[in-house]
Protein backbone atom coordinates (compact mmCIF):
# COMPACT_ATOMS: atom_id res chain seq x y z
CA UNK A 1 0.00 0.00 0.00
CA UNK A 2 2.85 2.26 0.97
CA UNK A 3 4.54 1.37 -2.30
CA UNK A 4 1.33 2.21 -4.16
CA UNK A 5 1.06 5.64 -2.54
CA UNK A 6 4.64 6.39 -3.45
CA UNK A 7 3.96 5.54 -7.10
CA UNK A 8 0.87 7.70 -7.12
CA UNK A 9 2.87 10.61 -5.69
CA UNK A 10 5.52 10.33 -8.41
CA UNK A 11 2.85 10.15 -11.02
CA UNK A 12 1.20 13.33 -9.68
CA UNK A 13 4.51 15.20 -9.73
CA UNK A 14 5.16 14.07 -13.31
CA UNK A 15 1.70 15.23 -14.36
CA UNK A 16 2.28 18.64 -12.74
CA UNK A 17 5.58 19.02 -14.58
CA UNK A 18 3.90 18.15 -17.84
CA UNK A 19 1.32 20.83 -17.37
CA UNK A 20 3.61 23.45 -15.92
CA UNK A 21 6.68 23.15 -18.13
CA UNK A 22 5.25 24.52 -21.43
CA UNK A 23 4.09 27.69 -19.74
CA UNK A 24 7.37 28.09 -17.87
CA UNK A 25 9.47 27.71 -21.03
CA UNK A 26 7.27 30.11 -22.98
CA UNK A 27 7.79 32.93 -20.52
CA UNK A 28 11.48 32.21 -20.11
CA UNK A 29 12.43 31.92 -23.80
CA UNK A 30 10.15 34.55 -25.35
CA UNK A 31 8.72 33.13 -28.57
CA UNK A 32 10.00 34.63 -31.82
CA UNK A 33 7.76 37.37 -33.24
CA UNK A 34 6.89 38.45 -36.75
CA UNK A 35 7.14 42.15 -37.57
CA UNK A 36 5.88 43.91 -40.68
CA UNK A 37 7.49 46.80 -42.57
CA UNK A 38 5.30 48.30 -45.28
CA UNK A 39 6.97 49.84 -48.33
CA UNK A 40 4.97 52.61 -49.99
CA UNK A 41 5.34 55.95 -51.74
CA UNK A 42 9.04 55.33 -52.27
CA UNK A 43 9.84 54.93 -48.60
CA UNK A 44 10.13 52.27 -45.92
CA UNK A 45 7.35 52.39 -43.34
CA UNK A 46 7.51 52.49 -39.56
CA UNK A 47 10.18 50.35 -37.95
CA UNK A 48 8.94 47.78 -35.41
CA UNK A 49 9.91 48.06 -31.75
CA UNK A 50 11.71 45.41 -29.73
CA UNK A 51 13.09 43.30 -32.55
CA UNK A 52 15.07 40.35 -31.20
CA UNK A 53 17.43 37.84 -32.76
CA UNK A 54 15.31 35.06 -34.27
CA UNK A 55 12.36 37.33 -35.08
CA UNK A 56 11.02 37.49 -38.62
CA UNK A 57 10.66 40.72 -40.60
CA UNK A 58 8.04 40.64 -43.34
CA UNK A 59 8.41 43.31 -46.02
CA UNK A 60 5.21 44.17 -47.89
CA UNK A 61 5.52 46.31 -51.02
CA UNK A 62 2.33 48.36 -51.42
CA UNK A 63 3.96 50.70 -53.93
CA UNK A 64 3.38 50.73 -57.68
CA UNK A 65 7.18 50.45 -58.11
CA UNK A 66 9.53 47.50 -57.75
CA UNK A 67 11.82 47.77 -54.73
CA UNK A 68 14.35 45.76 -52.78
CA UNK A 69 15.01 45.43 -49.08
CA UNK A 70 18.78 45.03 -49.05
CA UNK A 71 21.01 44.79 -45.98
CA UNK A 72 24.15 46.95 -45.99
CA UNK A 73 26.04 43.95 -44.59
CA UNK A 74 24.72 41.79 -47.48
CA UNK A 75 22.97 39.44 -45.05
CA UNK A 76 19.81 39.64 -47.20
CA UNK A 77 18.64 41.08 -50.51
CA UNK A 78 14.90 40.75 -51.08
CA UNK A 79 13.35 41.61 -54.44
CA UNK A 80 9.91 43.15 -53.97
CA UNK A 81 7.73 43.42 -57.05
CA UNK A 82 4.68 45.71 -56.70
CA UNK A 83 2.22 43.99 -54.36
CA UNK A 84 4.73 41.32 -53.33
CA UNK A 85 6.07 40.43 -49.92
CA UNK A 86 9.17 38.63 -48.65
CA UNK A 87 10.68 37.87 -45.29
CA UNK A 88 13.93 37.45 -43.48
CA UNK A 89 14.92 36.15 -40.06
CA UNK A 90 17.05 38.48 -37.96
CA UNK A 91 20.34 36.74 -37.21
CA UNK A 92 22.39 39.07 -34.99
CA UNK A 93 22.18 41.95 -32.56
CA UNK A 94 23.06 45.55 -33.39
CA UNK A 95 21.86 48.11 -35.92
CA UNK A 96 20.45 46.53 -39.06
CA UNK A 97 20.89 49.03 -41.91
CA UNK A 98 18.92 48.45 -45.10
CA UNK A 99 18.15 50.26 -48.34
CA UNK A 100 16.52 49.83 -51.75
CA UNK A 101 19.03 48.99 -54.51
CA UNK A 102 16.81 50.63 -57.13
CA UNK A 103 16.23 53.79 -55.09
CA UNK A 104 19.29 54.32 -52.87
CA UNK A 105 17.63 57.32 -51.21
CA UNK A 106 15.25 54.84 -49.54
CA UNK A 107 16.94 53.74 -46.32
CA UNK A 108 16.05 52.45 -42.88
CA UNK A 109 17.50 50.89 -39.76
CA UNK A 110 16.32 48.53 -37.06
CA UNK A 111 17.85 48.09 -33.63
CA UNK A 112 18.09 44.35 -32.87
CA UNK A 113 18.55 43.14 -29.29
CA UNK A 114 19.36 39.67 -27.99
CA UNK A 115 16.66 37.15 -27.19
CA UNK A 116 16.11 36.63 -23.45
CA UNK A 117 16.76 33.01 -22.41
CA UNK B 1 36.72 67.00 -78.80
CA UNK B 2 34.81 64.43 -76.77
CA UNK B 3 34.72 66.76 -73.81
CA UNK B 4 33.26 69.51 -76.02
CA UNK B 5 30.59 67.15 -77.35
CA UNK B 6 29.67 66.13 -73.81
CA UNK B 7 29.27 69.76 -72.85
CA UNK B 8 27.09 70.36 -75.90
CA UNK B 9 24.85 67.43 -75.05
CA UNK B 10 24.53 68.62 -71.49
CA UNK B 11 23.49 72.09 -72.59
CA UNK B 12 21.04 70.70 -75.11
CA UNK B 13 19.20 68.79 -72.41
CA UNK B 14 19.58 71.46 -69.77
CA UNK B 15 17.65 74.01 -71.79
CA UNK B 16 14.67 71.70 -71.34
CA UNK B 17 13.83 73.94 -68.41
CA UNK B 18 12.87 76.63 -70.93
CA UNK B 19 10.01 74.38 -72.04
CA UNK B 20 8.52 74.78 -68.58
CA UNK B 21 8.43 78.56 -68.68
CA UNK B 22 5.17 79.67 -67.13
CA UNK B 23 2.45 79.79 -69.73
CA UNK B 24 0.09 82.73 -69.97
CA UNK B 25 -3.00 80.75 -69.05
CA UNK B 26 -3.53 77.98 -66.53
CA UNK B 27 -3.00 74.49 -67.92
CA UNK B 28 -6.01 72.18 -67.97
CA UNK B 29 -5.86 68.57 -66.75
CA UNK B 30 -5.62 67.11 -70.26
CA UNK B 31 -2.58 69.31 -70.97
CA UNK B 32 -0.98 68.58 -67.59
CA UNK B 33 -1.42 64.85 -68.19
CA UNK B 34 0.22 65.17 -71.60
CA UNK B 35 3.22 67.02 -70.17
CA UNK B 36 3.73 64.51 -67.34
CA UNK B 37 3.32 61.55 -69.68
CA UNK B 38 5.74 63.10 -72.20
CA UNK B 39 8.35 63.67 -69.48
CA UNK B 40 8.12 59.98 -68.56
CA UNK B 41 8.45 58.86 -72.17
CA UNK B 42 11.48 61.12 -72.65
CA UNK B 43 13.24 59.48 -69.74
CA UNK B 44 12.36 56.00 -71.03
CA UNK B 45 13.85 56.89 -74.44
CA UNK B 46 16.99 58.22 -72.75
CA UNK B 47 17.24 54.97 -70.75
CA UNK B 48 16.88 52.87 -73.91
CA UNK B 49 19.72 54.81 -75.47
CA UNK B 50 21.88 54.32 -72.37
CA UNK B 51 21.19 50.58 -72.39
CA UNK B 52 22.25 50.37 -76.03
CA UNK B 53 25.49 52.31 -75.49
CA UNK B 54 26.76 51.95 -71.93
CA UNK B 55 28.75 49.05 -70.49
CA UNK B 56 29.01 50.48 -66.96
CA UNK B 57 27.00 48.29 -64.55
CA UNK B 58 25.89 51.23 -62.36
CA UNK B 59 24.74 53.26 -65.37
CA UNK B 60 22.90 50.29 -66.89
CA UNK B 61 21.19 49.47 -63.57
CA UNK B 62 20.11 53.10 -63.25
CA UNK B 63 18.72 53.10 -66.81
CA UNK B 64 16.79 49.87 -66.11
CA UNK B 65 15.24 51.52 -63.05
CA UNK B 66 14.30 54.63 -65.05
CA UNK B 67 12.56 52.48 -67.67
CA UNK B 68 10.69 50.36 -65.14
CA UNK B 69 9.61 53.23 -62.85
CA UNK B 70 8.51 55.68 -65.53
CA UNK B 71 6.60 52.95 -67.33
CA UNK B 72 4.82 52.15 -64.05
CA UNK B 73 3.75 55.79 -63.60
CA UNK B 74 2.71 56.19 -67.22
CA UNK B 75 0.69 52.95 -67.07
CA UNK B 76 -1.13 54.38 -64.05
CA UNK B 77 -1.65 57.66 -65.88
CA UNK B 78 -3.10 55.89 -68.91
CA UNK B 79 -5.48 53.89 -66.71
CA UNK B 80 -6.57 57.04 -64.88
CA UNK B 81 -7.17 59.01 -68.07
CA UNK B 82 -9.20 56.15 -69.53
CA UNK B 83 -11.28 56.02 -66.37
CA UNK B 84 -11.84 59.78 -66.47
CA UNK B 85 -12.43 59.67 -70.24
CA UNK B 86 -9.84 62.42 -70.66
CA UNK B 87 -7.74 62.51 -73.82
CA UNK B 88 -4.23 63.93 -73.22
CA UNK B 89 -3.87 67.21 -75.06
CA UNK B 90 -0.63 68.23 -76.75
CA UNK B 91 0.46 71.76 -75.86
CA UNK B 92 3.45 74.07 -76.42
CA UNK B 93 5.20 72.82 -73.25
CA UNK B 94 4.98 69.11 -74.12
CA UNK B 95 5.91 69.82 -77.74
CA UNK B 96 8.98 71.82 -76.69
CA UNK B 97 9.98 69.05 -74.30
CA UNK B 98 9.78 66.43 -77.06
CA UNK B 99 11.77 68.54 -79.52
CA UNK B 100 14.52 69.22 -77.01
CA UNK B 101 14.68 65.57 -76.02
CA UNK B 102 15.05 64.51 -79.67
CA UNK B 103 17.91 66.97 -80.06
CA UNK B 104 19.53 65.74 -76.86
CA UNK B 105 19.32 62.08 -77.91
CA UNK B 106 21.05 62.99 -81.18
CA UNK B 107 23.85 64.78 -79.32
CA UNK B 108 24.30 61.95 -76.82
CA UNK B 109 24.40 59.46 -79.70
CA UNK B 110 27.71 61.03 -80.77
CA UNK B 111 29.37 60.13 -77.46
CA UNK B 112 30.95 56.85 -76.41
CA UNK B 113 32.25 55.08 -73.33
CA UNK B 114 32.76 56.97 -70.10
CA UNK B 115 32.13 60.30 -71.85
CA UNK B 116 28.65 59.10 -72.76
CA UNK B 117 28.08 57.72 -69.25
CA UNK B 118 28.94 61.02 -67.60
CA UNK B 119 26.86 63.07 -70.06
CA UNK B 120 23.84 60.76 -69.74
CA UNK B 121 23.90 60.82 -65.93
CA UNK B 122 24.48 64.58 -65.80
CA UNK B 123 21.53 65.07 -68.14
CA UNK B 124 19.44 62.86 -65.87
CA UNK B 125 20.33 65.08 -62.91
CA UNK B 126 19.35 68.21 -64.82
CA UNK B 127 16.21 66.71 -66.34
CA UNK B 128 14.91 65.43 -62.99
CA UNK B 129 15.64 68.78 -61.31
CA UNK B 130 13.71 70.55 -64.07
CA UNK B 131 10.70 68.23 -63.97
CA UNK B 132 10.64 68.30 -60.15
CA UNK B 133 10.40 72.08 -60.21
CA UNK B 134 7.66 71.98 -62.86
CA UNK B 135 5.65 69.41 -60.89
CA UNK B 136 5.98 71.39 -57.66
CA UNK B 137 5.41 74.88 -59.03
CA UNK B 138 3.00 74.37 -61.93
CA UNK B 139 1.62 70.93 -62.69
CA UNK B 140 0.49 69.83 -59.21
CA UNK B 141 -0.96 73.25 -58.19
CA UNK B 142 -2.79 73.60 -61.53
CA UNK B 143 -4.30 70.09 -61.61
CA UNK B 144 -8.03 70.09 -60.78
CA UNK B 145 -8.84 66.39 -60.57
CA UNK B 146 -7.89 64.93 -57.17
CA UNK B 147 -6.75 61.58 -58.61
CA UNK B 148 -4.54 63.30 -61.19
CA UNK B 149 -3.09 65.53 -58.46
CA UNK B 150 -2.36 62.45 -56.37
CA UNK B 151 -0.65 60.66 -59.28
CA UNK B 152 1.44 63.76 -60.00
CA UNK B 153 2.52 63.76 -56.34
CA UNK B 154 3.58 60.13 -56.74
CA UNK B 155 5.48 61.21 -59.84
CA UNK B 156 7.20 63.94 -57.84
CA UNK B 157 8.27 61.44 -55.15
CA UNK B 158 9.65 59.26 -57.93
CA UNK B 159 11.55 62.07 -59.66
CA UNK B 160 13.01 63.13 -56.31
CA UNK B 161 14.19 59.57 -55.62
CA UNK B 162 15.70 59.35 -59.11
CA UNK B 163 17.46 62.67 -58.61
CA UNK B 164 19.20 61.39 -55.45
CA UNK B 165 20.22 58.23 -57.31
CA UNK B 166 21.51 60.14 -60.36
CA UNK B 167 23.56 62.49 -58.17
CA UNK B 168 25.14 59.51 -56.39
CA UNK B 169 26.15 57.94 -59.71
CA UNK B 170 27.41 61.27 -61.08
CA UNK B 171 29.64 61.52 -58.03
CA UNK B 172 30.98 58.00 -58.54
CA UNK B 173 31.76 58.66 -62.23
CA UNK B 174 33.95 61.70 -61.56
Amino acid sequence: MAQGNHSLGLCAVAMMLLFVSPETSATARQPAKTHVIVVGNLSFGAVPNSVRVGDTIVWINKDIFRHTATARDNSFDLDLAPGAQAQTVVKKTGILDYYCRFHPGMTGKISVVRRLQ
Amino acid sequence: MMRKLAATAFLAFAVGSAAFAKEDSKLNDAQIAHIAYTAGQIDIAAADQALSKSHAPAVRAFAETMKRDHKAVNDQATALLNRLRVKPEANPTSTALSEQATHSLAELAKLEGSTFDRAYIQNEVTFHQTVNAALQNTLIPDADNADLKSLLRTGLSLFQAHLIHAKQIAQSLR
